[in-house]
């Protein structure tokens, strides 16, 4: 069975018109999934429909078992999604980073040494152990949302969610912010959600779900998806640079494959191209 | 990123730094009450604090110059205090006369004593917040706060305020920064006019902090129901505050200060009795 399941879920948060639609989506266990739309496609919809902050008008969000549906369930739903958000700014409620972590844990109710024994963990998980007794005040972006993404893994859920959680940051912010959920997700095996509007962030994920008006319009993976790039500009998507040259020089009759993704894969493909000349 | 200090913490490893922090709020007004208690004309007993708050200081590795900076805020306060006792105590002897204003002994001496006291009252709580972060002093006053409990007062609520308001003075300080710098790049002037004319400058900037302050209010709300808050009931406290042997100390100290101001208080008075 699947860790995360949505069935033709619709929401409205005006009742007029819909910020998601029907959507139906299935997220498995140790799973990394993209899901990709322009800005207000509805993915931070989809995020607080993850964990119970938005409730579907209809339809059904199964977490681990636990339907959303059921009031009482609601705690155990957002014990198991952790939903980091976009501003690392607004996620945090206290001025040392370790007082900030062990909020989660102290919700749950965890016992004193055992908070100190997550703040330890969730902080090694990021690699930011020598800031725990800092201020978050004087951080960088990638290291403040670094510690909102301790702070979520303090909680021990078994999804990890990043809602735009790379927009706001520099290109050096997003690229410790990637790698870090990335190693999570491929060492400890953390189930991986991360909603973005950056294509290149998809290409090393396992699915890809393309959102747009509040719909799926297409999923698969990023391979399957890329070989779809009228469908992806409809939506206000551009593909990565790399894919793009790729395309163009495909166009111009250069006999490369299909689906090159990345900078390495193109720069690979040409290099196997010159020898052959 | 610009780094923001707020308030007058004076960061540094003392004696006086490592007390608990509940402990130093506690003992803080303690020497307040010291203050207080001086009786009329008794200066040896201010003589004792000035010494205690010279002696603090130095335990703390504070410079003075800093202690004495926190005078300057309430100078107008004590002047005026002052001034009123000058004019408006008619008791004693006259010492000048001139037209309606009329300077006495005891009014002189009114005068004097009370900038004693303030002075030494604003002395005490400056050594507090010097010595003592923002967040210490927070977790300090919601630790003395638990009793209130019983009546029923949301004690972890405040915490809870608190800390983010602590946490936020920062972030909106930058923004406040940004914005204004936004302004002045679209040709606003904050530097010069009348005050009115300087007070309305202020509204382009007042109106997108108040705008952007309610948006981060809201995706912090959101942030925190994501991180399974869910009020105070079943909540654990991970920071835990501990007293040691230099607690005990200090608290010895200022009941010997107590003490001599009492003691001081009476030797004064069978000295004016007998
Ligand atoms: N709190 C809200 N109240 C009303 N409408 C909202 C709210 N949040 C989002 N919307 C609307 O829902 C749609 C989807 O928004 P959102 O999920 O935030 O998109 P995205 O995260 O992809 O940018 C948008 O049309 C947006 O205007
Ligand atoms: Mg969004």
């Amino acid at each position: 069975m699947a860790l995360l399941s949505m069935e033709k879920v619709s929401f409205s948060y005006d009742k007029k018109i819909d910020a998601v639609k029907n959507v139906s989506l299935t997220v498995d266990e140790g799973e990394y999934v993209a899901i990709i739309g322009h800005n207000g496609s509805g993915k931070s919809t989809l995020a607080k429909l993850f964990n119970g902050l938005c409730k579907p008008d209809s339809g059904e969000v199964v977490v681990d078992g636990f339907s959303c549906k059921d009031k009482k369930s609601l705690f155990e739903i957002r014990k198991r999604v952790g939903v980091v958000f976009q501003n690392p700014d607004n996620q945090m409620v206290a001025s040392i980073v370790e007082d900030d972590i062990a909020f989660g844990p102290e919700n749950l109710g965890v016992k004193r040494e055992e908070i100190g024994e997550r703040i330890q963990f969730a902080l090694a998980s990021v690699g930011m152990e020598e800031f725990r007794k800092s201020s978050p005040a004087r951080l960088s972006g990638g290291q403040k949302q670094r510690i909102a993404i301790a702070g979520v893994l303090a909680i021990k859920p078994k999804i990890l969610v990043l809602d735009e959680s790379t927009a706001m940051l520099d290109p050096q912010g997003r690229k410790e912010v990637l790698e870090v959920v990335e190693r999570l997700n491929k060492e400890q095996k953390t189930t991986l959600i991360n909603i973005t509007h950056y294509m290149d962030e998809v290409v090393r994920a396992d699915k890809v779900y393309v959102v747009n008006d509040g719909e799926i319009v297409l999923s698969g993976t990023p391979k399957e998806i890329f070989a779809k790039r009228e469908l992806l500009e409809e939506c206000g998507l551009e593909l990565p640079v790399s894919s793009k040259i790729a395309q163009k020089l495909i166009e111009l009759g250069v006999n490369l494959p299909d689906g090159i993704l990345t900078k390495e894969q193109l720069a690979e493909e040409l290099c196997v191209l010159k020898q052959k000349i | 990123m610009k780094d923001v200090t707020f308030g007058q913490f004076f960061p540094a490893q003392s004696f006086v730094h490592k007390l608990d922090a509940r402990i130093k709020i506690l003992l803080s007004i303690a020497f307040m009450v010291a203050v207080f208690m001086v009786q009329a004309f008794q200066f040896m007993g201010f003589v004792a604090c000035l010494l205690f708050v010279l002696v603090v200081t130095a335990l703390a590795k504070v410079p003075f110059g800093k202690v004495l900076r926190s005078i300057k805020g309430i100078l107008f306060f004590i002047v005026f205090s002052a001034v009123l006792q000058l004019l408006f105590n008619k008791n004693g002897t006259t010492l000048w006369h001139w037209k309606f204003i009329t300077i006495t002994d005891k009014g002189l001496l009114n005068a004097g004593f009370i900038i004693c006291k303030i002075t030494l009252v604003v002395l005490g709580a400056s050594l507090l917040t010097l010595t003592t972060s923002p967040v210490d002093i927070a977790d300090g006053i919601e630790s003395l706060m638990y009793p209130l409990k019983w009546i029923k007062f949301p004690v972890h609520e405040f915490a809870l305020i608190m800390s983010i308001a602590l946490r936020f003075i920062p972030t909106l300080l930058d923004e406040t920064d940004r914005i204004i710098k936004a302004q002045k790049a679209r040709g606003a002037n904050f530097e010069s006019g009348n005050v009115f004319k300087r007070a309305k400058a202020l509204v382009p900037v007042l109106i997108p902090l108040l705008i952007s302050a309610f948006r981060r209010a809201e995706e912090l709300a959101d942030a925190m129901d994501a991180r399974c808050y869910s009020g105070s009931k079943n909540r654990t406290k991970y920071k835990k505050m501990r007293l040691t042997w230099r607690d005990a100390i200090a608290t010895l100290v200022v009941g010997g200060l107590i003490t001599g101001v009492v003691f001081l208080n009476i030797t004064g008075f069978l000295a004016v009795v007998l």
